[in-house]
């Protein structure tokens, strides 16, 4: 199975590279564009894992390594099934 | 009275350190490989600035894991000196010895200059050889040195005395100028409530010398040498 974890500074946390983006399409002339995060996309390739397993699994790996706790959160999804 | 400066893939001051340490200061002084288990009795544990493990995922958080850090864990929970330069100061944050996190500079820019910081606390093992307000000139060069901790965080810092510098122009004023990488409440060395494990992101070990242009960083390795052997005496005593 794969999935695809997401994290990204939490919304109280100042992200300095998402807002040069968004300064970026401002000048560019795209107006509309109201906020601008950036984040960081991981894959992971799991064998022989259940979903049930996997959602006990990748939470855990999130908190504990992709992501710090005290400045990002994270979202994640199965793209693949096995 | 023996430091041991611990070597991680990437790191890039180890051996300045180990340099100053032996050679200046003139301590007993060993490198210590991550991947080993043996602290080798040493009574300060140093983490050197760098880029361990090429800054993969983020600053310090794969460092964490090395087999050695368990054993810096554990010391430093015994209430073993443990004091991270730069890149040591990201790997405590990330271990959690340290509350807070780093964040990119607020101007995006890797930032390789002198800065003044100001001595906030002159009780600490860190500062005992300065005072309180004493002005060091001391260099950085980090790209994520950025302080940050939530509200309440902060608030527990400045109540418990953990700040140890903060960032201030030449005459020991703070201003958003000074502050250049745009920490949170300026402060650019932190200490844990225990007071045995301090972070800072200047380079003590790069203004330990007149030739450098300051030996000014010699005040933190010398409070460390005053803090152990002090303890020592206090130990021998009936």
């Amino acid at each position: 199975m794969k999935v695809r974890i997401l994290v990204s500074f939490k919304d109280s946390v100042l992200d300095p590279q998402g807002q040069t983006i968004k300064n970026a399409l401002h000048t560019l002339g795209y107006q509309s564009v109201k906020e601008a995060r950036q984040g960081k996309v991981f894959e992971l390739e799991l064998e022989k894992t259940s979903e049930e397993e996997a959602r006990k699994l990748v939470p855990e790996i999130a908190r504990k390594v992709l992501a710090n706790p005290i400045i990002e959160k994270y979202t994640w999804q199965i793209i693949q099934d096995e | 009275m023996k430091f041991g400066v611990v070597m991680f893939p990437g790191s890039n001051c180890d051996y300045d350190t180990f340099y100053v340490l032996k050679e200046v200061i003139g301590r007993d002084t060993v490198l210590l490989w991550h991947k080993d288990h043996d602290l080798q009795g040493v009574d300060v544990v140093v983490l050197p600035g760098g880029f361990s493990y090429g800054d993969y995922l983020r600053s310090g958080a794969i460092a964490r894991f090395s087999p050695l850090m368990q054993e810096v864990k554990t010391f430093a929970g015994a209430g073993g000196h443990v004091v991270g330069i730069c890149n040591g100061f990201q790997i405590l944050l990330e271990l959690g010895l340290l509350p807070g996190a780093m964040l990119r500079n607020k101007d995006l820019k890797f930032l390789c200059q002198f800065v003044h910081i100001r001595i906030e606390n002159g009780h600490t093992d860190f500062t005992r050889a300065g005072k309180k307000g004493q002005i060091l000139k001391i260099p950085i060069a980090h790209f994520d040195g950025n302080y940050y901790a939530p509200d309440k965080v902060i608030k527990d810092i400045r109540r418990n005395g953990q700040v140890v510098f903060r960032y201030c122009n030449a005459d020991g004023r703070r201003t958003d100028e000074a502050n250049v990488n745009g920490s949170l409440d300026g402060i650019a060395g932190l200490m844990n409530t225990q007071g045995n494990v301090m972070g800072m992101m200047p380079h003590p070990e790069r203004a330990s010398e007149a030739l450098l242009g300051s030996e000014d960083g010699q005040i933190i390795f010398r409070s460390l040498i005053e803090a152990i052997e002090r303890k020592r005496r206090i130990s021998r005593c009936p």
